[in-house]
């Protein structure tokens, strides 16, 4: 059998990891339930959050996840679209920025 | 406003699902499909409910026919234009009329299709049960409103009777509206909204309740009811200054023509799966199918809508209007099968939204 390095059958098994480490498991996943439970921001809001992150590292899990959970909880192909494109902006920004970095690094040793 | 429709009913198509043997087959895993389910029956017997019962009967649904404007979709009736054969004639909505008049318990009628003002003898039956002091829902596609003059006064017609007006509106936008009921749905759905509003339905002191009906536009479950109704309530005024009482939410049962999207989109198994995993006990007890009886367009009785579809009649002695007999009516047990998972996923749904 071809073995596949991402399975999305895989992200049903990820409680799994409380097996090896259940103390410090449980303590993620009692905090993850919680940070995503409606309070101040919706949980609307915070799945498309999820979504955008998800993008930003790539996490082939995490996209399949909030993006079913995005349609459920009631966001549209707009909003999940602009949410990555947050994403994208950011990590194009952040990139760029950095480029201020090299710059003065550039001028510091130049004539 | 033209629709234009994206698909055709089962039966115009000739589809095999059209035959609701099959689509029980196909339910149960011996058809199109080998994925198995836990069987619905088992599971709720293992929260105690060997046998579902009904409460006393409140509510008199009737499918008075599956001719409609539209051909959404993910139709559980299979409706569209093309079904003209099946309208409820008078005499048999005569003989509901004797029925709704001897059950002191039923206090509402609530009338759904196909679209149901399309029947001929829509309104005179309307102003029939208002005059029994009952009340009607209308389950209105809104579109209907605006698709031929003739029932351009539909909105007056229904206030002038104190009719309940319950509307499907999947989305606040065109995408996600018109995806699953058609191109030009949503501006017609919007220009109707609008003429409801204008004789005071939605609107706060006129006793004229006009509810939305949300439900999701593919293989997907929908959200609390609660917050979709802050977010439709906080987008249809700011985009279109339209009010309306309450948003139901409606998850999709796995038959018809939403059974046919699922299969054919490869979707069956993962939802399914989503709905059996999202099991919640607590729904049981309010299953509409325990204080609603269902009538079809010939006068079959059903326990739901959705059982009505799939022709599994009632488990009781009679199962025509001709030999309705509440006694035996109220003892029956309620005929379950795997589509039944629809209704007790997350926080339950029906006709009438969440349960739980
Ligand atoms: S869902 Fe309603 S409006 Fe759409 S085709 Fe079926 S009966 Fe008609
Ligand atoms: S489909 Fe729902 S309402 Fe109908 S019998 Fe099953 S549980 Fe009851």
């Amino acid at each position: 059998m071809e073995k596949k390095y991402f399975d999305p059958a895989d992200l049903k098994k990820f409680g799994n990891i409380t097996e090896w480490q259940e103390a410090m498991g449980k303590k993620f996943f009692d905090w993850y339930g919680e940070v995503f439970k409606e309070g101040a921001l919706t949980e609307r809001e915070k799945a498309l959050i999820a979504l955008a992150v998800a993008h930003a590292e790539a996490c082939p899990y995490c996209i399949d996840a909030y993006s079913s959970t995005c349609l459920e909880k009631g966001a549209d192909e707009e909003q999940m679209m602009e949410a990555i494109h947050v994403a994208a902006a950011i990590k194009g920004g952040a990139t760029l920025v950095n480029g201020v970095q090299m710059m003065n690094h550039v001028k510091k040793l130049s004539m | 406003m033209a629709i234009k429709q994206r698909s055709k009913s089962l039966k115009s198509r000739g589809d095999g699902l059209s035959d609701t043997f099959f689509q029980l087959q196909v339910l149960n895993g011996k058809q199109a499909t080998d994925a198995q389910f836990p069987k619905f029956v088992d599971t709720i017997a293992s929260n105690g409910y060997t046998d579902l019962k009904p409460v006393p009967l409140e509510i008199f649904q009737i499918n008075i026919g599956k001719l409609c404007n539209q051909t959404c979709a993910h139709c559980h009736v299979d409706a569209g234009p093309d079904r003209k054969e099946e309208n409820m004639d008078k005499a048999t909505l005569e003989r509901c009329l004797d029925i709704i008049a001897s059950v002191p318990s039923i206090h509402t009628v609530d009338i759904t299709g196909g679209a149901p003002e399309m029947n001929p003898h829509f309104r005179w039956f309307v102003a029939e049960v208002r005059k029994l002091g009952k009340k009607v829902i209308d389950r209105c596609n809104l579109t209907i409103v605006v698709a031929n003059k003739k029932y351009h006064d539909l909105p007056d017609f229904l206030a002038q009777h104190q009719v309940q007006v319950v509307s499907s509106l999947p989305y606040f936008s065109k995408s996600r509206t018109d995806s699953q009921r058609g191109d030009g749905v949503f501006e017609a759905s919007i220009q109707a909204l609008k003429m409801l509003n204008a004789v005071g339905y939605g609107k706060e002191g006129t006793g004229l309740t006009l509810d939305l009906v949300y439900n999701p536009s593919g293989a997907f479950l929908p959200a609390s009811q609660e917050t979709l109704q802050a977010e439709f309530k906080r987008q249809l005024k700011r985009k279109y200054a339209i009010d309306f009482n309450s948003l139901y939410a409606i998850t999709n049962l796995p038959i018809s023509r939403f059974l046919d999207y699922l299969l054919q989109s490869g979707n069956y198994a993962e939802y399914m799966e989503k709905l059996v995993e999202a099991y919640n006990p607590a729904t049981v007890d309010g299953l509409m199918c325990r204080n609603t009886i269902s009538v079809s367009w010939d006068g079959y009785l059903y326990d739901c809508d959705f059982n009505q579809m799939l022709d599994l009649k009632v488990a009781a002695k009679g199962q025509h209007l001709n030999d309705f007999d509440i006694a035996s009516l109220q003892n029956r047990p309620i005929v379950l099968n795997q589509h039944c998972y629809g209704c007790t996923a997350g926080a339950g749904s029906s006709c009438g939204g969440e349960i739980a």
